[in-house]
């Protein structure tokens, strides 16, 4: 799914947390929006979600206007930066939340649900776990239960905030592949948070560079590093 | 085998190499001595004297005594009270709670000092409002009266002077919990497709179960107890407007010591399978409870 954000503008109170802003996101696409914290590189991702409303401007989902739409209507797969997990559900209870949350009608039988909630659990490598509760997993397991609960409800889209932010430097490594990996069988167009650079630039087909509410760059990796449009873009990468 | 419990076998020996962030142990022991002191005189032996006087006469007395009409109607009257008054304040406490930790409005300052107000204000004066409010000298009492709706002197006058006193207690315990959680698990369970409703019932409600269950603990205890608001209300018409609370009162005026007895050790007890309520289920769901607070 493509999608176009037209002129978004955020304030919250006083603060601009974000000046209107325009992106094309191609169907697919892995992107990264990458800058400092108070960028609003978040609230970006959060309204792309439905979980904030801008003040002005458009998003649009392949071609139809989604501005509009609840977050439930979305189907956006969320990641959230501290993954957000149940803690009095189990792993499978968690990954399975989506799926019992439909309407009576579109619900899946509870044999549907458990196979599905099983073949996620292989998809994140992790198929041993689905009894234990949150609190017995390493960080590394309950970003992956996090990543696998946002794919159970078949979402057209995937929006990541800081998915890797909370995890040491070796887990880090390991699950970006992971990441990367699971974009590349799913196909879903892929946005994600972050501030580290090595991680935008090794991950990312698209990355967009963000400060102060504004967009400063946006283009593939390579360009970036060869052609930083702004002073803003060139320090933050020598940084 | 305390001490020893307390003392790991490595920290005995020289003083010199006790551990510098313990108190040396003539001040832990003087420390807990104290405190089972001042228990025993504040509360066991209080608590024990009720039981004793009780069950001066012997257990028939006391059992006979509890036979009166009047005190049977007391009785009805307080469990009544609590079962109406205690569920609605869990609703508003709840919604309050919900409100306040999870959104940001105007007044919200103002409206945890309004929660906070029945601690502040004398229950006294909350029944006396009540009395002014619904009473008949006020035109908001006589309309209701001339419709033929009683409050005052009345139950409805008791349950709401209840409501008013113990209207901070799950509100209280609930905030907090809820303020630790924050918002994401809510969030979360909307992008998966949850209603608000849905994401209450599954997420929210589980999250706060153990600070919503003491406050609703806490609460019942002080409804069945409350005794000033609702003495102003009530009118103390025995058999129809006295609660346990007034009707002990009475009986103790009146040197009816054997059944103003019973009638408190019959109100303590109450208390106390409350409390035995609580700790079977903290027993019982030890392991969520661990889960819940580990994470």
């Amino acid at each position: 799914m493509h999608i176009e954000i037209e002129d978004l503008a955020k304030e919250f109170g006083l603060t601009t947390a974000l000046h209107p802003v325009s992106l094309a996101i191609p169907s697919g696409a892995l992107v990264a929006l990458l800058g400092p914290s108070g960028s609003g590189k978040t609230t970006l991702l959060r309204i792309l979600g439905g979980l904030e409303r801008p003040d002005q401007g458009r998003v649009r989902f392949d071609g139809q206007d989604a501005t509009n739409l609840s977050v439930q209507q979305r189907r956006a797969g969320f990641v959230f930066q501290h993954y957000a997990l149940f803690k009095h559900m189990t792993v499978f209870e968690n990954i399975a939340y989506g799926l019992r949350a439909r309407p009576r009608r579109e619900r899946p039988t509870a044999a549907e649900i458990d196979r599905r909630v099983n073949k996620l659990l292989a998809l994140i490598q992790l198929p041993d776990i689905a009894r234990r509760y949150p609190a017995q997993l390493s960080g590394g397991q309950r970003q992956r239960v996090a990543l696998a609960r946002a794919l159970a409800i078949e979402p057209r889209m995937l929006l990541l905030d800081e998915p890797f932010g909370a995890l040491d430097a070796r887990v880090r490594k390991e699950l970006r592949t992971g990441l990367r990996e699971i974009h590349d069988q799913t196909g879903l167009t892929t946005v994600f948070v972050t501030h580290d650079q090595d991680e935008a630039m090794e991950l990312a087909d698209l990355v967009v560079v963000m400060s102060m509410g504004r967009i400063e760059q946006i283009g593939a990796p390579e360009a970036i590093r060869a052609r930083p449009a702004t002073r803003f873009v060139r320090e933050f990468l020598a940084a | 085998m305390a001490d020893a419990a307390i003392d790991p076998p490595r920290r005995e020996g020289p003083a010199l190499r006790a551990s510098p962030t313990e108190e040396p142990s003539w001040f832990r022991r003087s420390l807990i001595a104290v405190v089972v002191g001042l228990l025993g005189i504040a509360l066991f032996a209080p608590l024990a004297t009720v039981f004793a006087e009780a069950l001066k006469n012997g257990l028939a007395a006391a059992i006979s005594s509890l036979g009166d009409r009047d005190l049977l109607a007391a009785v009805r009257l307080t469990l009544i009270t609590a079962a109406i008054a205690v569920p609605l304040t869990a609703i508003f406490g709840l919604a309050a709670a919900w409100a306040i930790a999870k959104f940001d409005f105007r007044g919200k300052a103002f409206l945890i000092t309004l929660i906070d107000l029945p601690f502040s204000v004398s229950p006294v004066v909350a029944g006396l409002c009540l009395v002014l409010l619904y009473g008949a000298n006020s035109a908001f009492g006589a309309w209701l009266i001339a419709h033929g709706v009683q409050v005052v002197f009345a139950v409805p006058a008791i349950v709401l002077a209840t409501m008013f006193v113990t209207f901070p207690f799950v509100a209280r315990e609930v905030i907090p919990v809820m303020q630790e959680q924050g918002r994401s698990e809510e969030e979360a369970a909307l992008t998966l497709g949850a209603s608000g409703w849905r994401t209450f019932l599954t997420v929210t409600l589980p999250n706060v179960r153990w600070a919503l269950l003491y406050g609703v603990l806490l609460c019942n205890a002080r409804a069945m107890g409350e005794f000033g608001a609702v003495a102003v209300v009530s009118g103390k018409i025995r058999g129809q407007t006295a609660t346990m609370p007034l009707m002990i009162e009475m009986l103790y005026n009146e040197y009816l010591s054997v059944a103003a007895f019973t009638m408190a050790a019959l109100l303590a007890l109450l208390a106390l399978v409350t409390l035995t309520l609580k700790s079977a289920l903290e027993w019982r769901y030890a392991d969520q409870l661990a889960a819940s607070r580990r994470h």
